[in-house]
């Protein structure tokens, strides 16, 4: 694990967040000038909640996440290359061009899929949680799933499995306030999606999504009390998405209040920036690093134009470990394509 | 080698292979109580941490044990009926057939999936399944159903040992029958590779899981009507012995295929047609399928009974096709 000094984590956090930030804002564009394949579900307004709950967990821990897929890895400290390469379908992707937007997963940071059905990370979570329990490591396995997801059984069949076996596992409900087009109110019972923990017998905790230092400081709580085999938590973050479910759709899906522009308001980047200047970092400093994301990202979108697509014969890899026999028929007319 | 049953053969596999490698751990309903005998003792020798009861979750413990797999463990899981195995859709085909493809090689899930399949006993629909068929059409997974015990020990220490996800389809009509089984704990009987369980020349019978008893029997009742019938146990499903029943296709120049699973889609068809496609030059009548009618199995077992593949439907069709080939040579 890379050791950050407290000065040093607080300008982690906020590269992060800027991170996702730009990788997403430049994804978009390519996106609607049709470079990038496929649907692009942007994660724009949830940064803190994911850069604040994997900053709470060390590089050997464990992250399943959903199909908004592009925050939780660069969070958790992927490298922007094979993300991009990954959106652009070539071979250098992260998942070698077979996964996509939706399933941005860097297994070398921990990550151990990004599922784009909706709740099915929750038993993979605890299955992970198990694993390290009987190999007796002391990781911790970290569920993020979305208000809609809540209401999939998967996640509570993972989520009572983990609290009966008292098992090293943290869920991260990303609230964002809507699924797809339905408002959380009119699809999630009850106010809170946190209280469900209490039918678990384990803590619900409600923290502000928009607030990356809160976010952090509840995951490391519950981090701590699974490590020493307390078992999981429930945590929801209040946050915000501000694109519409998927973007350049052609078409608005979500409805959007007079609340919008409150969220907005209170944009989690913006936030932190304001915290860490009046905590005395140089605007300077900032503006720096905002520089040198922007770097990484041209640099990222360059290595995946410059990357080849993969071959045909990559389409019939990894259904097992051996490479599945390409049927002639089909590999002739592939051929004769390409 | 000892005489034992197919049960017996179940149990044997997982102690060996539980003892071998400490990756190696069970989950199920019950299965500390050992519903069918086939984890007899093991929570006094391996402990409760590998021998694990859970929750009536199919999804939630399926999936976690993809999830274990994902992280280096070699998880067991006893689904007890395979009738349980679709409320665990969602794991199996989005997560556990389809991660490894998804994350582009990222992710490596060694996990086996029990099931029985306990049908023709007056369970009623909802109990008597044969489901294989469902996940032949999903790739990703490996699928064994074998007829014997050795085969039943071999596969499945075969199927523990296998990088991939295999699925593990445990015929309750064969769960009592008694076969030679090798004790060498190495013994394994390789995925993918069928065997001929009886040689013949007029007449192939490919059958699948308990249908290979059933076609034996057949088989033996021809003998003596002069028909000569070689009976196949592709004994894998996925990947399945093309190469062994085209071979024996060639020979004979016809085929029967027997599959206790519903007629639609069944292994039977995916067989039936592999044959059509690749020795049509050889065939001398029809591939026929013996299958189980497209509908549920009902309670009273005096309906339920003759739904499934049967000698005299076996060897009425046999018949038919040696018959057929008379006529035409007349
Ligand atoms: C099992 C399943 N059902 C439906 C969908 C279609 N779908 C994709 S995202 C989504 C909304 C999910 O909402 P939420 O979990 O709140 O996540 P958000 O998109 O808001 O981040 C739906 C319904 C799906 N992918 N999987």
């Amino acid at each position: 694990m890379t050791a950050i000094g407290d000065n040093d984590r607080r300008l982690e956090k906020y590269r992060r967040m800027q991170r996702i930030r730009q990788f997403e804002t430049k994804a978009e564009t390519i996106h609607a000038a049709g470079e990038i394949p496929g649907a692009l579900h942007t994660y724009a307004g949830m940064e803190a909640s994911g850069v604040g709950a994997c900053m709470a967990l060390r590089d050997d821990d464990y992250m399943v996440g959903t199909h908004r897929s592009h925050g939780h890895p660069i969070a958790k400290g992927s490298t922007l290359r094979p993300l991009m390469a990954e959106l652009l379908g070539k071979a250098t992707g992260v998942c070698k061009g077979k996964g996509g937007s939706m399933h941005l997963s860097d297994f070398s940071m921990g990550s151990l899929g990004e599922t784009s059905i909706v709740g099915s990370g929750g038993p993979v979570a605890a299955g992970a949680a198990l694993g390290a329990k009987l190999q007796g490591l002391d990781r911790v396995a970290l569920c993020f799933f979305g208000d809609g997801a809540s209401s999939e059984g998967a996640i509570h069949e993972g989520m009572n499995l983990a609290a009966v076996w008292k098992l090293p596992a943290i869920f991260v409900c990303e609230n964002n306030r809507f699924g797809m087009s339905t408002p959380t109110s009119s699809a999630v019972a009850g106010a809170n999606v946190a209280d469900r923990a209490h039918g678990y017998g384990i803590p619900g905790v409600i923290v502000d999504g928009q607030d990356v230092d809160a976010v952090e400081d509840a995951v490391r709580e519950a981090v701590d009390r699974a490590r020493a085999g307390k078992g999981p938590t429930l945590i929801e973050t209040k946050t915000y998405r501000y694109s519409d479910h998927a973007v350049n759709m052609g078409r608005d899906l979500t409805p959007r209040g007079p609340e919008h522009e409150e969220w907005v308001g209170r944009d989690p980047i913006a936030l932190y920036r304001a915290r860490l200047v009046s905590d005395g970092v140089a605007e300077a400093d900032l503006a720096a690093i905002e520089n040198a994301i922007a770097d990484e990202v041209a640099d990222a979108l360059s290595f995946a134009r410059e990357s080849a697509y993969p071959t045909f014969e990559e389409a019939f890899d990894h259904v097992f470990v051996e490479r599945l026999p390409i049927p002639a028929d089909v590999a002739a007319h592939a051929n004769l394509g390409a | 080698m000892a005489r034992i049953t197919f049960l017996e053969a179940i149990y044997q596999a997982q102690a060996e292979e539980l003892e071998r490698d400490p990756a190696v751990f069970m989950m199920g309903e019950d299965i500390r109580c050992n519903v069918f005998g086939t984890t007899t003792g093991f929570v006094e020798r391996f402990g409760e941490e590998r021998i694990r009861d859970t929750p009536i979750s199919e999804n939630g413990f399926i999936g976690a044990a993809g999830g274990a797999a994902m992280v280096g463990m070699r998880p067991i899981v006893d689904a007890t009926l395979s009738s349980f195995l679709y409320p665990a859709m969602d794991q199996i085909c989005s997560i556990i057939a389809k991660s490894r493809y998804i994350y582009g090689g990222q992710a490596r899930l060694p996990l086996v999936i029990r099931s029985c399949m306990f049908y023709g006993n007056s369970n009623a629909a909802q109990h008597s399944d044969r489901p294989y068929p469902m996940f032949m059409n999903m790739p990703g997974l490996k699928i064994i159903a074998p007829s014997d015990a050795a085969d039943m020990k071999g596969l499945l220490k075969a199927a523990i040992r296998d990088d991939d996800p295999v699925m593990c389809f445990e015929d309750g009509t064969c769960w009592m029958n008694k076969a030679e089984v090798p004790d060498d704990p190495d013994f394994v009987v390789p995925i993918g590779k069928g065997d001929i369980k009886r040689e013949g020349t007029d007449i192939t019978v490919i059958a699948i899981a308990g249908g290979v008893n059933v076609a034996l029997k057949a088989a033996k009742q021809l003998q003596g009507e002069g028909i000569s019938v070689e009976v196949i146990d592709p004994r894998t499903l996925v990947p399945l012995d093309r190469e062994l029943i085209l071979k024996s296709v060639r020979k004979t120049g016809r085929a029967i295929c027997v599959d206790p699973a519903n007629r639609t889609c069944s292994a039977a068809s995916e067989i039936a047609a592999t044959i059509v496609e690749e020795a049509f030059d050889a065939l001398r009548s029809p591939v026929v399928r013996i299958t189980t009618p497209d509908t549920h199995l009902p309670f009273s077992p005096h309906i339920e009974k003759p739904l499934y593949p049967s000698v005299e439907r076996i060897v009425d069709a046999a018949r038919r096709l040696v018959g057929a080939v008379q006529y035409q040579s007349a």
